[in-house]
């Protein structure tokens, strides 16, 4: 049956958290009730993308795109809009700008500058309706390979299209599908790498919860091609909805003959286990993800043996992130040359990142491989909010690097950002504007390593604590004036001796900023903090001639360090006692309250 | 046995096939700084002092097996020291105060210190406050001198097959355990058989009864056993 109108609801986490079942349920009553049921039809979708917006809702095929829905907007939505086809403006999406109504989704710049393939599905089919996956073409891509191809021209197809591993390191998939398809022995597995365990990151999440059957279509065409029947999806348990959906697609796709015991009636075999992890940041590591599959502690060990030779339970294992797997049928059903022609040479194909921090768009995105860093903040990211000035761009998570404004025009990929003393990483990206301090960020990340570390190898479980503990003495005003070589000798050390990506990568933050913003370390090793944010190397002061007397920072203070009479000009901080909270900044209607440097 | 020639340092030597970098070293006399190695033990790679540089890469002469025409190098700046820095890492790490241990003397770590030339330590000393668990009969844990290197875990699962030692938490918590986390004392596994009192390097695992230096080790017990076994 055709419908009138499909209102896709996100049901991402982000929107799910936002109350949009709520909204979901709202709707579907004053549907109901206005007897439009025939009409309009609810679709819960995965993840869209602007997640600080949600709960999100598209409206197709008029494009209209809601924002911020409650419960109580759906009485207005369903007499207005559905019934009577008049968009309610007050919850449209609007560019900041112009406040030009988002008739069409390609209007807008947030959507209108990427590229979907692999986020083609999420936003648009119910994920939990295996039908409408089948309708995008969904299994058709494994079908061609089972009845039209030879696993060894799987492979090839693969490393012709260049698809380069989305987990962080970018090694040639094809490359590494070939190696396990060569590796001797009659039992192999396909492992999925679903851990997902950099702060921040969730675009593994979104393509799980959001298009589940892409991930097990990869996987399956994978397995063929490497000559495997058993395959693992490891996902960290703090994602259950991700969990039910690929459990809900396991079971539809079992039940249709698309997955499990001769598929599609070609004689070839596959089934998928889904297998939680605690969420050590670690685990993500694949000998470290290996170990704990097979009920070990989740420790990495040195490779060689790489997994393709020596995997899970010894035999040889094909390990891929969530994302690489999401590419798979596209290639297959487009072929290499399409692949091709979407990013760079040498990283092809597109890139979901999570932009988030100082910047107007937060949320989920994916753009061609080669898209410029400007253009990923400022059109689509809408550019640094209250007008501020950028600063600096965190990209590949914890253990990736910081990239100043200067690199802006930099195209992203694997090679261009490495130049930069950064990574790829899974897809993180956080931007930074002038109230972010250099120092003070390359501690924080510090700490969330040094605390993931597993503690087997001595330069990554003594070094990363070593080199936190030098950061928490600059940031305090403690600093001493070898600090900064200690760091940069232990920064490299650790680098190169650690056994794992952890170790390897963990002073990435702190060597990248000390190659930008050296002067910033500079200037905490003399007590100053320029983004004041070292609350250690400020203080707080009442400009005399601003303050208007209102009292409304005394009654404020939290410790009683500010002293004045009301109507009686000028208040006074009492900077002994003043913890530095900022509350008397935030309240004053009057801007009187400025932040000095300490001394 | 079939032989494969590498380089070491610029020099060719000759090894068995299927043996490791470090094996090959040996073999040809030539030393690489070990800490968790040790013969007739799984090797593990933990510990990172045996880092050599490999076809222009960095890695573990341990785990390392030799390939054909493989250039290797032990002997840099770089690779000192990074060695040293290791070393210094492990003795910032806990409280290896040396002048009252047991093993003083009779000390892997130690002799590190000595071959490596670290005379003193430029990362901050961490002190933490650990435990000793005395609990045992015959035997001491002091958390203290533990390098983390898992020789006793190693042993205590592939020699004596008791499985009794485990490792907990992750980071500077990390430490060894005992039966998932009882006193020793109370471990049903353990069978008192000492093997992993004979491997610990340092002053970790030690006999009762004994005084400053007195603690003398035997490590080559379990390459001895190997051996053993292997002959049948
Ligand atoms: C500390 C650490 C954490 C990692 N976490 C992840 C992760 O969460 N997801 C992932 O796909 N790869 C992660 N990796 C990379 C994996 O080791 C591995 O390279 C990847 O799963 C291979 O898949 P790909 O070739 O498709 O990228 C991590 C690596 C390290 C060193
Ligand atoms: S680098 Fe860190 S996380 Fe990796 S093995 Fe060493 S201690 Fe563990
Ligand atoms: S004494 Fe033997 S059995 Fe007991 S912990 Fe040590 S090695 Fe294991
Ligand atoms: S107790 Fe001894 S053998 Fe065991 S890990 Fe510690 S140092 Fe190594
Ligand atoms: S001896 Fe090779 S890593 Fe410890």
């Amino acid at each position: 049956m055709r419908t009138r109108l499909d209102v896709l609801i996100c049901a991402g986490a982000a929107c799910l958290s936002a109350h949009s079942a709520a909204v979901r349920d709202a709707l579907a009553r004053e549907i109901e009730a206005h007897g439009l049921s025939d009409e309009v039809r609810i679709v819960e979708t995965g993840c869209m993308g602007p997640c600080e917006l949600g709960p999100v809702m598209l409206v197709y095929p008029d494009g209209a795109f809601y924002i911020h829905v409650t419960p109580e907007d759906a009485a207005e939505i369903v007499e207005e809009h559905f019934l009577k086809g008049r968009p309610v403006e007050r919850l449209l999406w609007t560019t900041p700008e112009a406040r030009r109504i988002a008739e069409q989704r390609k209007q807008v710049p947030f959507f209108a500058k990427q590229r979907k393939v692999v986020l083609k599905n999420c936003g648009l089919i119910d994920p939990e309706n295996i039908e409408e996956y089948i309708a995008t073409d969904g299994y058709a891509a494994l079908g061609k390979v089972l009845t039209e191809m030879t696993p060894t021209a799987v492979a090839e197809t693969i490393a012709a299209s260049g698809l380069r591993g989305r987990g962080g390191a970018g090694f040639p998939t094809g490359k590494k599908w070939g190696f396990v398809a060569g590796a001797p022995g009659p039992e192999k597995y396909v492992v999925c790498n679903a851990d997902e365990g950099d702060p921040g990151a969730f675009m593994d999440r979104a393509l799980l919860e959001g298009d589940p059957h892409a991930v097990l279509e990869g996987m399956a065409i994978a397995a063929y091609a490497v000559g495997a029947n058993h395959g693992y999806i490891y996902v960290r348990a703090e994602y259950p909805l991700a969990i039910n959906r690929v459990e809900a697609a396991l079971a539809a796709a079992h039940r249709m003959g698309l997955l499990g015991n001769n598929i599609m009636e070609t004689g070839f075999s596959f089934d998928i286990e889904v297998r939680m992890g605690a969420g050590a940041f670690v685990c993500g590591e694949e000998t470290a993800l290996i170990a704990s599959l097979e009920g070990h502690r989740g420790q990495p060990r040195p490779r060689p043996p790489y997994p393709a030779v020596e995997g899970l339970f010894g035999k040889p294992t094909l390990i891929n992130n969530v994302e690489t797997f999401g590419n798979v049928r596209h290639i297959i059903l487009n072929g290499a040359d399409w692949f091709r022609s979407i990013g760079t040479e040498s990283s092809p194909g597109t890139k979901v990142f999570a932009l988030s921090g100082k910047v107007v768009n937060t949320g989920l995105v994916e753009v061609p491989m080669g898209t410029t860093l400007r253009e990923l903040i400022f059109e689509i990211g809408g550019g640094i909010p209250d007008g501020k000035e950028f600063k600096a761009v965190q990209t590949g998570g914890p253990s990736g690097g910081c990239i100043p404004a200067e690199y802006l025009d930099t195209p992203i990929d694997y090679e261009s950002l490495q130049e930069l003393g950064s990574i790829m990483g899974s897809g993180g990206m956080i931007v930074m504007d002038a109230d972010n301090c250099m120092v003070n960020l390359a501690r924080f990340f510090l700490e969330f390593t040094a605390n993931e570390s597993c503690g087997k190898c001595i330069p990554c479980r003594v070094g990363l604590p070593a080199m936190l503990e030098i950061l928490q003495r600059i940031t305090r005003g403690d600093g001493r004036a070898d600090d900064i070589d200690k760091l940069e000798r232990l920064g490299k050390t650790i680098k190169t001796a650690s056994l794992c990506g952890l170790g390897q990568t963990a002073p990435n933050p702190v060597l990248s900023t000390l190659r930008y913003f050296r002067d910033e370390y500079e200037e905490h090793l003399v007590g100053r903090c320029r983004a004041k944010e070292c609350t250690a190397l400020i203080r707080y002061w009442i400009d005399p001639e601003a303050c208007r007397g209102c009292d409304q920072c005394r009654r404020a203070c939290p410790v009683g360090a500010i002293a004045g009479t009301p109507g009686n000009p000028p208040y006074a901080i009492d900077a002994e006692a003043c913890v530095r909270c900022g509350t008397c900044r935030e309240v004053c209607p009057f801007g009187a309250v400025e932040i000095l440097d300490r001394r | 046995m079939e032989q494969v020639v590498i380089q070491i340092d610029g020099n060719e030597v000759r090894t068995a096939r299927g043996n490791t970098v470090l094996e090959a070293a040996r073999d040809n006399g030539i030393r690489i700084p070990t800490l968790c190695h040790l013969d007739g033990l799984p090797d593990i790679g933990a510990c990172r002092l045996c880092m050599v540089e490999i076809d222009g890469r960095f890695g573990t002469a341990c785990t390392t097996r030799v390939r054909d025409g493989m250039k290797v190098r032990i002997n840099t700046d770089e690779l000192h020291e990074m060695r040293r820095t290791v070393l210094e890492l492990l003795f910032a790490e806990r409280n290896h105060v040396c002048s009252f241990c047991v093993s003083n003397g009779h000390c892997e770590l130690q002799d590190l210190a000595c071959e490596l030339g670290m005379d003193s330590v430029r990362v901050p000393y961490r002190y933490p406050t650990l435990s000793l668990d005395a609990t045992h009969p015959r035997f001491i844990i002091d958390h203290n001198r533990c390098v983390m290197c898992a020789r006793c875990v190693r042993v205590c699962a592939e020699v004596e097959g008791a499985h009794t030692w485990g490792i907990a938490f992750r980071g500077t918590q990390v430490r060894v355990i005992t039966d998932l986390g009882v006193d020793w004392g109370n471990a049903e596994t353990c069978t008192s058989c000492g093997k992993c009192v004979q491997v610990c390097p340092t002053g970790a695992i030690v006999l009762k009864g004994q005084a400053t230096a007195e603690m003398e080790k035997h490590p080559e017990l379990v390459a001895e056993l190997e051996e053993r076994r292997r002959a049948g």
